[in-house]
């Protein structure tokens, strides 16, 4: 699906074009890959450098309030991903497989919901719920408005997985007398994996960024590590904020190849 | 489907329509059950603290900030006509609107540029380039431009040498490249998807029908990417209207948006009620600008 030659851009605006998309490459990459030099700057001054060093690094793994909140951003982050890729995975097949039932429209109008409502509102809403059923907050509250706002996420992407499958192929399994269970277990789960890998992998970055939501429904003592950072940047600019930010941009990078490569298996399945 | 000849009891079931409604009953129960937790879910955690939003933003105020169901009353709308109020909703809807209009300036010809690179395996190293912002942690991102604005910032440094600008940080500009550099990956992605879908044999077509360049850009190529124009303007808009973490760390006591406000209201200025009310105006913003989306008929996220 590329240009042919009939339809070839002129080449001076195909060079204006050219020379654009370097410049906006240039604009999204040099402020990351400047914070990423000054976390191994030695001088405790963010923008003067003071030679190689690897001292806010030692200091962040000793720093023991951000380890825990490294530790509690695991917790709800593989918790809420597992539970939301569960009921989204469910949800999905709900939409797209089955076509008339109960409640469907509605149910398809809820789920996209979550998706296109701003941070904020959404943490106003989970705040003033909980307090209204009297939920104490904590880690287990935080818990929930993940899975809350992961559970669409996930059943968008399967559920667009799932559109691209050729229901037949179900069908041909059922006729030979498998089971509905087995037949999700050994044809449908195994083609829409990609998706359902792809959209957990959505879920666990999205609540490994999510400041906003936690901190409005965070309990006292128990936060997360971007609410714990977003408290610290606040205060001011410290050197070891850069260490955990390059630490925390790895990660993402690392999210966006293994979810490439889930979806490199997608494209030799179709 | 010559196995269902082999299967005479497939045969009399379809034949038989009272086993056939049945059977049919049976399916959409089985539809419902799949939906069902997660239904339940959403409703006890979404729907029902939508709902609680709107009560609490016509219920009255303790002391505490919370609300207090004894007496109803409309003072948080009405607080809403303060001319402070207007003035950060002003504030924000323009952000929002300017953002939206230059990321869609810069990354409409963005996206192009990447979509018509002849070789497959280019496209997919840029879209890898465009992706790893997009997935990197927003804060993290939004810190970047803190460090670059910082007073002993390299950007406020260039600043000073050479007499172009002054200190950025905490004023509208620095919150808008904060704004603008946070959500341009999000209008690139929809628009390069739009793009790259296209029929480019179409252009071809009104090109040897002596289209110039231009025109079968105008006439062919724009509105077959109008779908993802109107996605990526919605993934853009919208969370620029309810900005916090951006106002948060670049911004100072002049540049409040709506979204940090609203945060305002129920940490430190002790009104839920008012903070409701604002975002229910946000809501229904956001309502209108998702329906008009799916009323044109792009229903491509």
């Amino acid at each position: 699906m590329s240009m042919t030659e009939g339809t070839a851009t002129p080449r001076w605006v195909d060079r204006v074009l050219t020379i654009n998309g370097w410049v906006v490459f240039l604009f999204l990459y040099l402020p990351i890959l400047v914070l990423v030099g000054y976390s191994f700057s030695g001088s405790s001054t963010v923008g003067i450098w003071g030679g190689f060093s690897f001292q806010w690094y030692r200091q962040m793994f000793a720093n023991e309030a951000l380890m825990d909140s490294l530790r509690n951003s695991l917790v709800v982050a593989l918790i809420s991903t597992v539970v939301a890729t569960v009921l989204g995975t469910a949800a999905g097949i709900a939409i797209d497989r089955y076509r008339r039932w109960i409640g469907r429209r509605s149910f398809d109008a809820l789920l996209y919901l979550p998706v296109i409502i701003p941070d904020v509102t959404m943490a106003i809403m989970l705040l003033l719920w909980f307090t209204t059923i009297n939920m104490a907050l904590g880690l287990n509250t935080i818990i929930i408005s993940h899975i809350a706002f992961n559970i669409s996420f996930v059943a968008i992407v399967v559920r667009s997985r799932l559109a691209h499958l050729d229901p037949s192929l179900e069908e041909a399994a059922m006729d030979l007398y498998a089971s509905r269970w087995q037949t999700f277990r050994r044809v449908t789960l195994p083609l829409i994996m990609p998706g359902v890998l792809g959209g957990a992998l959505l879920a666990l970055t999205l609540s490994l960024d999510d400041v906003v939501i936690t901190q409005l429904v965070q309990g006292p003592g128990a936060t997360t590590l971007p609410v714990f950072v977003f408290g610290l940047i606040k205060r001011s600019v410290t050197p070891e904020i850069n260490a955990v930010s390059t630490v925390m941009l790895i990660a993402s990078m690392v999210l966006v190849f293994v979810s490439l490569g889930f979806q490199r298996r997608g494209e030799r399945y179709d | 489907m010559t196995l269902l000849e082999d299967r005479p009891d497939h045969d009399s079931e379809a034949a038989n329509p009272e086993l056939e409604r049945k059977a049919e009953r049976a399916e959409s129960w089985r539809g419902f059950f799949h939906a069902l937790p997660s239904f339940a879910y959403l409703i006890f955690f979404f729907l029902l603290p939508l709902i609680i939003v709107l009560v609490v933003s016509f219920s009255g105020r303790k002391a505490t900030g919370s609300p207090s169901f004894d007496n109803w009353t409309l003072d948080a709308y009405r607080k809403l006509l303060d001319t402070t109020v207007l003035r950060i909703a002003w504030r924000s809807l323009t952000m929002a609107t300017l953002n939206t209009v230059i990321c869609l300036a810069i990354g409409y010809p963005f996206a192009y540029w990447i979509a018509t690179r002849s070789k497959q395996s280019t496209r997919n190293f840029l879209l890898v380039l465009v992706l790893i912002p997009f997935w990197s942690n927003f804060l993290v991102r939004t810190y970047a431009w803190r460090v670059l604005l910082d007073s002993d910032g390299p950007i406020t440094r260039i600043g000073e040498a050479t007499g172009l600008w002054g200190k950025l940080l905490f004023t509208q500009p620095a919150v808008f490249l904060g704004l603008l550099y946070g959500y341009l990956p999000f209008m690139v992605l929809p628009l390069y998807a739009a793009l790259e879908r296209m029929d480019w044999s179409l252009v071809e077509a009104g090109r040897d029908l002596y289209a110039t360049g231009w025109g079968a850009f105008r006439r062919i190529t724009l509105p077959l990417s109008r779908p993802g124009v109107i996605a990526g303007s919605i993934l853009v808009f919208i969370p620029s209207l309810g900005a916090y973490v951006t106002p948060a760390i670049l911004g100072g006591a002049k540049t409040t948006l709506l979204g940090d406000y609203i945060v305002t209201q129920f940490t430190s200025a002790r009104n839920w009620p008012f903070g409701s009310a604002v975002s229910v105006v946000i809501l229904t913003v956001m309502l209108i600008a998702t329906l008009v989306y799916f009323r044109t008929g792009a229903r491509t996220l």
